[in-house]
């Protein structure tokens, strides 16, 4: 029972490493920008929903009607004023930018918050459990936090593949010449997907708050469970992500079972051995 | 007389250090067809990216319908009734035929083309809506990148290439369907390999070489040794 315990709860943790990974893939798949700030943004939402907490006195959920926007609207601000001049046939500038702005985020957060841990603190849920089975209880909180990242997957998809947005970015992404001559304004497309990828940020901001202690610099930790959901499930697939998520946590929470020392080697050897045999991830975009 | 509906003077274009057009003046007026020949290598390509915006670009002169369009940005062009049906087609190959066709009316213009008007012009398309476009054979998917282009409802439309690489009959019933596709409310600039074809079905025909305008003349005037003339440089 113990075992069937860890692979559930690392089942669930996986929703939380999909939501780090779904704006990541979606960026990706939509301009080949690899964003190496996106865990850093994490942390800044959380922090962001820590400020909105303690001076309005809200719970984290109800932050989380002002974080969204706001990590939109700055998603929105940094492509058009930032990331759009990166953009070229060259992958370098972009990884950059980025990687400055990771290192500015975090001595920025330092600055405003210092390096104490901080967390968000959303009442009596955090403690609520509900009793499966004999032996089998399951925190509500995981339980909500998958769900979250099941609708996220299941709205981001529907939003790629049945909207005009989702063609307009399928578009630019096949070929961003064309999509121009289609009276597609290529800037504005680009900056509606940053936008997209942080609002999801923003909740997996909250999510990561609420569910453990954060300071300044766990950012790239966070993009490294991103990047390798990501890579697991295979890049451009958002189901795929959510997949590669399930199997990054399960694997944590076996190594964890194992030995509590293992658990984030457990996931990072997992993402090896992906990566060694099927190198395009587990669950690649089908080709034309 | 009538202002033309295009009008260039002196557009060059480079990429990078390489320019590819010195001083091109080109006219188009409204209901036209322009037919654009040269030998590979000779800058019709980079005319046709030019007019649209998608290369770097310098003209003492370029107006569209009265507007200048040098310095704007290729959709703010194709929002202004310029469209293209490209060089080797580019459709977009995670969109279904319809999402390409329905792609082409984000320019959002007025105009007789819709959906509907596609399917009927071309049926095989309607019964292949839900495929992904690059499935379907090379003049299908010419197919799409003409409807793609005719549903932004152009003022010009300009084709690159349309024959390149497929069959002479998919070809000639290409061409057949040109004359209701043209004239009328709509100009074309064709660019087209075949010399005799693009002769016979143009009002105008500017020959090209090495980047500059090496003949320019009504289609039924110019001779056959001029062309050749002007094809070649000797």
């Amino acid at each position: 029972m113990e075992w069937v315990n860890a692979v559930i709860q690392g089942i669930l943790l996986g929703g939380l490493y999909a939501l780090f990974a779904a704006g990541l893939s979606l960026i990706f798949g939509v301009m080949r920008l690899v964003n190496i700030a996106h865990g850093d943004l994490i942390v800044l939402a959380a922090y962001i929903a820590l400020t909105i907490a303690t001076t309005l006195g809200l719970n984290p959920f109800l932050a989380l009607l002002i974080v969204i926007p706001v990590m939109a609207g700055l998603g929105y601000g940094l492509q058009r004023m930032v990331l759009n001049q990166t953009l070229g046939d060259d992958i370098l500038p972009p990884l950059l930018v980025t990687f400055g702005l990771s290192i500015i985020i975090q001595n920025g957060l330092l600055v405003l918050y210092t390096a104490d841990p901080q967390k968000l603190s959303a009442g009596p849920i955090e403690v609520a459990s509900l009793t499966i089975a004999p032996n089998l209880t399951l925190g509500v909180l995981p339980i909500l936090m998958f769900a979250v990242a099941v609708a996220v997957i299941a709205g981001l998809q529907w939003v790629f593949y049945r909207s005009a947005l989702g063609r307009a970015f399928r578009a630019v992404s096949d070929n961003q010449d064309v999509a121009q001559l289609m009276g597609l304004n290529k800037a504005h497309i680009f900056g509606l997907a940053m936008a997209l990828s942080l609002a999801v940020v923003g909740i997996a901001g909250v999510f990561l708050g609420i569910r453990t202690s954060f300071d300044p610099t766990i950012g790239s930790g966070r993009l490294i469970f991103g990047f390798e959901a990501v890579i697991i499930g295979g890049l451009g697939n958002l189901w795929g992500t959510l997949a590669g998520g399930v199997i990054l946590g399960v694997a944590q929470a076996i190594g964890a079972q194992i030995n509590p020392g293992w658990q984030v080697l457990a996931g990072h050897i997992v993402f090896l051995v992906v990566l060694a045999i099927r190198p395009r991830g587990l669950f690649p975009r089908i080709e034309q | 007389m009538h202002e033309p509906l295009l009008s260039i003077e002196g557009l060059s274009a480079s990429y990078g250090d390489f320019q590819a057009l010195f001083g091109i003046d080109l006219t188009v007026n409204e209901g036209e067809v322009i037919a654009i020949i040269g030998a590979n290598g000779a800058g019709k390509t980079t005319l046709m990216r030019a007019i649209c915006g998608l290369v770097k670009r310098q003209a003492t002169r370029a107006e569209f319908g009265g507007m200048p369009i040098i310095g704007l940005r290729p959709d703010m062009i194709a929002k202004s009734g310029i469209a293209m049906v490209p060089e080797g087609r580019q459709l977009f190959r995670s969109l279904s035929v319809e999402e390409n066709l329905v792609i082409g009316a984000q320019a959002s213009r007025k105009g007789p083309w819709t959906l509907e008007k596609i399917y009927t012009m071309f049926p095989v398309l309607k019964e292949r809506r839900l495929t992904p476009a690059t499935a379907l054979s090379g003049g299908q998917q010419q197919m799409v990148a003409i409807g793609r282009a005719l549903m932004s409802n152009p003022e010009l439309l300009l084709f690159d290439e349309i024959s390149l690489g497929l069959a002479p009959i998919i070809i000639n019933a290409i061409y057949e369907q040109l004359p209701a596709l043209v004239g009328g409310e709509m100009s074309a600039i064709i660019v087209e390999q075949d010399v005799a074809r693009a002769v016979s079905v143009s009002d105008r025909v500017y020959c090209l070489q090495e980047g500059r305008v090496s003949l320019e003349g009504a289609s039924g005037d110019v001779s056959r040794d001029a062309i050749s003339k002007a094809y070649f440089g000797v």
